[in-house]
C-alpha cells in the first residue's frame, strides 16, 4: 500500500502576529508572487515604501515620474503576462497614473496600480494631496478598491491579482488611506476568495458551438483568421499554429496580435489594418469566411465598418461576450477562452475526420499580392527609418524584444522588424500613448534579463518620457534606444502632407525657423547626445548610411545603455495607408 | 423603445457608481433608477429604465455582466413583468376643491396621507401608465412637490 495522504485538507486561512499595514499589504504581495515593484513615493505612502525596505522578495524599482513607472509595470506584465505592480502616492502621484491604467485598460493588460491616501479621516474634505482615485479610474478600470476597513487588505490583495490576470485581463486599482497602512493588527490572509459576480472567469465554449465553425471552413473558397492580443494572452500561440497548419488558413495579425503568429510561416499574411500588408487587407476584405480570434474589430483594423470584409460569413471567438456585435455584427459568436476553443478544434479536427479545403487557388492570388506589395522603401542618400530598423532586425538576428513609441516609428518597427514570437513586441496600441517605449523597454528588460530589449522611438515619444534614462542609470537597467529623430511629430506631419496641404500645426520640434535634419545638421534639437551624457548613458549621432549598421552594433555590444541618435528625414510617409473611414480597396501604396 | 433592467449586485461601495458610470459612459439616459437591499443585506437589487435601441440596449447588458459586483442582470419587456412605482404628490387643495380632488385618488386607489390648509400629500402605486394618467388629471389643480420612487419589477409567474 502506498502510504500517501488519502484525506484532502481544505486550504485554511492564515492567521498573522499583530502587523503594520503597510507590511500587511507588502506580505499579501509576496504570497501572490510579485518580485518587482514600480514606485515612486510621496507622503501618503511612504509609509508602504518603508515596509517595502523590509521585503526580501521584492525589489523596489523607483522611476522618475509616476507615469514612467505605470508603463515599466505595463513593460513587465506584456513580457511576462504576469501580473505587476506599481504604486504611487495620492493626489498627483495616483493622477500620473491615469494614462498608464487608461492603457492598460485597453490593451488588456494585468496591472495592479497601488495607490496611497489620505487618512480616512480626511477623504472628502480637499486635504492636501487629496483626489478621488476611486471615482476619477472608475471608467478605466477592470476593478478597483477603496480600502475602508484594515481586515480586508489582505483579501483586497489576492481578489484584485486574480481579477486582473484571469478572464480577460485588465487593471486593478487598490487605494490605500494612511490610517490603514499605519494600523497594527492580526491580518487573516485568506485561502480562497469568494466574487459572486465573477464565477464565469474562463468561458468554455461547448462542442455545439465550435463544430460549425469546422463546417464553415469546409464550405469555404477564400477564408482567413484573423488573430489579436487574445492569443498572446491566452498562450495560444502553440494551438493557434497547430490550428492553421491543420485547415491550412492563411493568418492575418492585429498589432497587439503580432508574434503570435510566425511572421516567416507561409501562411502567414503578417499584420493587417491601417498600415498594415497589402495582402492581409485585401485577403480579409475579398474573404468568403472571416474567423476572428481573441481581437475586437478596431476601427484601425476595419476602416469603414460595412465595407469591411462585405462578403465573409464571420465567425467571433472571445473570452468577452461584450465584444460580439459591439463592432461589426458577426454570423457566429462563440464565447470562450480562445485557447481552449483552438485547442478543442483541434481535437475536434481529428476526431472527426476533417478534410482540409483545397485553398490552391486563393493562396496563388495571396501569394502574388504579397510577392507584388511586400513592405518596403525607396533607398534615399540619407538613412531612412526603414532602413534602421530593418538594419537592426539584421543586426539583433531578428531576437530582440522591442518596445516603441507612438507614430510613424511605431507603424515601420512593426512592418521592418519581423516579429516571429509572442511578447517580442511591447507598444501601446488601444490608448497609443506617447512617451511608453523607454519605460515600457525598462520593465520590459527587468522580467527578461536575458533578452535585449530595443525600444525604437521618435523624437517627440522619447521626450516624454526621457527622464527614465536616470532610472535605467541608477537601477543598472540595460536598455537600449534606437531613437529614428526627424524633428518632426512624423505621423502628424504625414496626415497633414495628406489632409491638410502641408500646414504645419505645432508639428516641427526643432527652432521653426532653422530645421534640422540630415542636410542641417547645425538645426538638430535638442541634442539627444549630451541629454543622454547628462544622465551618464553611453550616446552617440549617426548621419551617414555608412556609418549606420557598424553604430547599431556598437549600441548592441555595449555593456549598459546606449542611446543612438539616427538623424533620419522627416519627408518619408508610411505605406501602406488607409486612411480614416475609407476601406481596404482604397489602400494607398505609393 | 423602454427597457426595464433588474440588476442584482453585492451592496459594496461605490457599485452604484459603477453603473452609471457604465450608462453614462454609453451615451445611455436613466429614466429612473431604484435600489433596495435584499433580506440578506449582503445584496442590492438596482431596478433601472432606460430608452435606447436593442443593440444598444444588448451591448449595455454584457457590460454590465462585466462589472465584479453585478451578480446576475435580467432585461424584461413591459409584458414579461410585474411594474410598479410609488409616487407622492403635493397638490394645492384649497377646502372647494378637495372633493374633487378625493374622487380622483378614489378612482386610482391612491391614499391622502396628510391634509393641510390648503394642500393635501397624496400616495399612489401604479404602472408607468397608470402614474401617468393620474398625474395628468391631477395637474391642473397645481403639483406643489412630487417625488417618484422610479419603477420596480419582478418577473411574471
Amino acid at each position: 500500500m502506498k502510504s500517501e495522504a488519502a484525506i484532502k485538507f481544505p486550504l485554511q486561512d492564515e492567521v498573522g502576529p499583530d502587523t503594520r499595514g503597510a507590511d500587511v499589504l507588502v506580505q499579501a504581495l509576496e504570497r501572490e508572487g510579485v518580485d518587482v515593484v514600480f514606485a515612486y513615493p510621496g507622503g501618503a505612502s511612504m509609509e508602504l515604501h518603508q515596509a517595502l525596505t523590509r521585503s526580501k522578495k521584492i525589489r523596489t524599482i523607483l522611476p522618475r515620474f509616476e507615469q514612467g513607472g505605470g508603463f515599466m509595470a505595463h513593460g513587465y506584465a506584456r513580457a511576462t503576462g504576469r501580473a505587476s505592480v506599481c504604486m504611487a502616492t495620492s493626489g498627483p502621484g495616483a493622477t500620473n497614473l491615469v494614462t498608464c491604467i487608461a492603457d492598460a485598460f485597453m490593451d488588456s493588460i494585468p496591472m495592479i496600480a497601488i495607490t496611497g491616501q489620505v487618512y480616512q479621516q480626511f477623504i472628502g474634505k480637499a486635504a492636501f494631496q487629496e483626489t478621488d482615485f476611486f471615482g476619477m479610474t472608475l471608467p478605466i478600470v477592470k476593478h478597483s478598491y477603496l480600502v475602508l476597513k484594515k481586515e480586508d487588505l489582505p483579501r483586497i490583495v489576492k481578489e484584485a491579482f486574480h481579477i486582473a490576470t484571469s478572464g480577460r485581463p485588465g487593471p486593478v486599482v487598490i487605494d490605500i488611506p494612511k490610517d490603514v497602512q499605519q494600523a497594527i493588527w492580526q491580518p487573516t490572509f485568506p485561502a480562497t476568495i469568494d466574487l459572486p459576480g465573477y464565477k464565469v472567469d474562463k468561458p468554455i465554449a461547448n462542442d455545439d458551438r465550435l463544430l460549425p465553425v469546422l463546417d464553415a471552413i469546409c464550405d469555404a473558397k477564400r477564408p482567413v483568421l484573423y488573430i489579436g492580443g487574445g492569443i498572446i494572452s491566452a498562450e495560444a500561440h502553440e494551438d493557434l499554429r497547430l490550428f492553421a497548419e491543420a485547415t491550412g488558413l492563411p493568418v492575418a495579425s492585429t498589432l497587439m496580435g503580432l508574434g503570435g503568429f510566425d511572421s516567416e510561416h507561409p501562411q502567414s499574411l503578417y499584420w493587417f489594418g491601417m498600415h498594415g500588408t497589402v495582402a492581409g487587407n485585401w485577403a480579409v476584405c475579398d474573404s468568403d469566411l472571416l474567423i476572428c480570434a481573441g481581437a475586437r474589430f478596431d476601427d484601425r483594423i476595419t476602416g469603414k465598418v460595412d465595407k469591411f470584409a462585405p462578403d465573409a460569413k464571420i465567425i467571433h471567438i472571445d473570452i468577452d461576450a461584450s465584444e460580439h456585435n459591439k463592432n461589426k455584427r458577426v454570423d457566429h459568436a462563440v464565447h470562450s477562452d480562445v485557447k481552449h476553443a483552438l485547442s478543442r478544434l483541434n481535437a475536434l479536427i481529428k476526431e472527426t475526420g476533417f478534410t482540409k479545403p483545397d485553398l490552391r487557388e486563393w493562396y496563388s492570388i495571396i501569394d502574388g499580392w504579397k510577392k507584388e506589395h511586400p513592405f518596403s522603401y525607396e533607398e534615399s542618400e540619407h538613412i531612412l527609418q526603414q532602413e534602421a530598423i530593418e538594419v537592426l532586425y539584421q543586426e539583433s538576428k531578428g531576437q530582440a524584444l522591442i518596445t516603441t513609441g507612438v507614430g510613424q516609428h511605431q507603424m515601420w518597427a512593426a512592418q521592418f522588424y519581423r516579429f516571429r514570437e509572442p511578447r517580442t513586441y511591447i507598444s501601446s496600441l488601444g490608448l497609443g500613448t506617447m512617451g511608453f517605449g523607454l519605460p515600457a523597454a525598462l520593465g520590459a528588460k527587468v522580467a527578461r534579463p536575458d533578452k535585449l530589449v530595443v525600444d525604437i522611438d521618435g523624437d517627440g515619444s522619447f521626450l516624454m518620457n526621457v527622464q527614465e534614462l536616470a532610472t535605467a542609470k541608477i537601477e543598472k537597467i540595460d536598455v537600449k534606444v534606437l531613437l529614428l529623430n526627424n524633428q518632426h511629430l512624423g505621423m502628424v506631419v504625414q496626415w497633414e502632407d495628406l489632409m491638410y496641404e502641408s500646414v504645419r500645426g505645432q508639428t516641427i520640434l526643432s527652432d521653426p525657423d532653422n530645421i534640422g535634419g540630415p542636410d542641417n545638421p547645425s538645426g538638430i534639437y535638442p541634442d539627444f547626445v549630451k541629454i543622454a551624457e547628462g544622465f551618464g548613458i553611453k550616446s552617440r549621432r549617426v548621419f551617414k548610411r555608412s556609418e549606420l549598421r557598424e553604430a547599431i552594433r556598437e549600441m548592441i555590444d555595449h555593456d549598459g545603455s546606449y542611446l543612438l541618435d539616427v538623424i533620419v528625414p522627416y519627408t518619408e510617409h508610411v505605406l501602406p495607408m488607409i486612411k480614416q473611414g475609407f476601406s481596404a480597396k482604397d489602400i494607398l501604396i505609393k | 423603445m423602454r427597457h426595464i433592467i433588474s440588476i442584482l449586485v453585492e451592496n459594496k461601495f461605490g457599485v452604484l457608481a459603477r453603473i452609471a458610470g457604465m450608462f453614462s459612459g454609453r451615451g445611455f439616459n436613466i429614466e429612473t433608477l431604484n435600489v433596495g437591499p435584499m433580506m440578506d443585506g449582503e445584496r442590492s437589487r438596482i431596478t433601472a429604465t432606460i430608452i435606447g435601441d436593442s443593440g444598444a440596449l444588448d451591448q449595455a447588458i454584457k457590460q454590465l455582466g462585466k462589472l465584479i459586483n453585478v451578480i446576475e442582470v435580467t432585461e424584461f419587456t413591459s409584458a414579461q413583468a410585474v411594474e410598479r412605482e410609488l409616487v407622492m404628490v403635493k397638490v394645492q387643495a384649497e377646502a372647494n376643491k378637495r372633493s374633487e380632488i378625493v374622487q380622483i385618488c378614489d378612482i386610482f386607489r391612491a391614499k391622502i396621507i396628510d391634509v393641510g390648509n390648503d394642500s393635501m400629500n397624496v400616495e399612489m402605486t401604479g404602472n408607468a401608465n397608470k402614474v401617468t394618467a393620474f398625474l395628468n388629471l391631477i395637474q391642473p389643480y397645481g403639483i406643489e412637490e412630487l417625488a417618484r420612487t422610479g419603477s420596480v419589477a419582478l418577473k411574471r409567474g
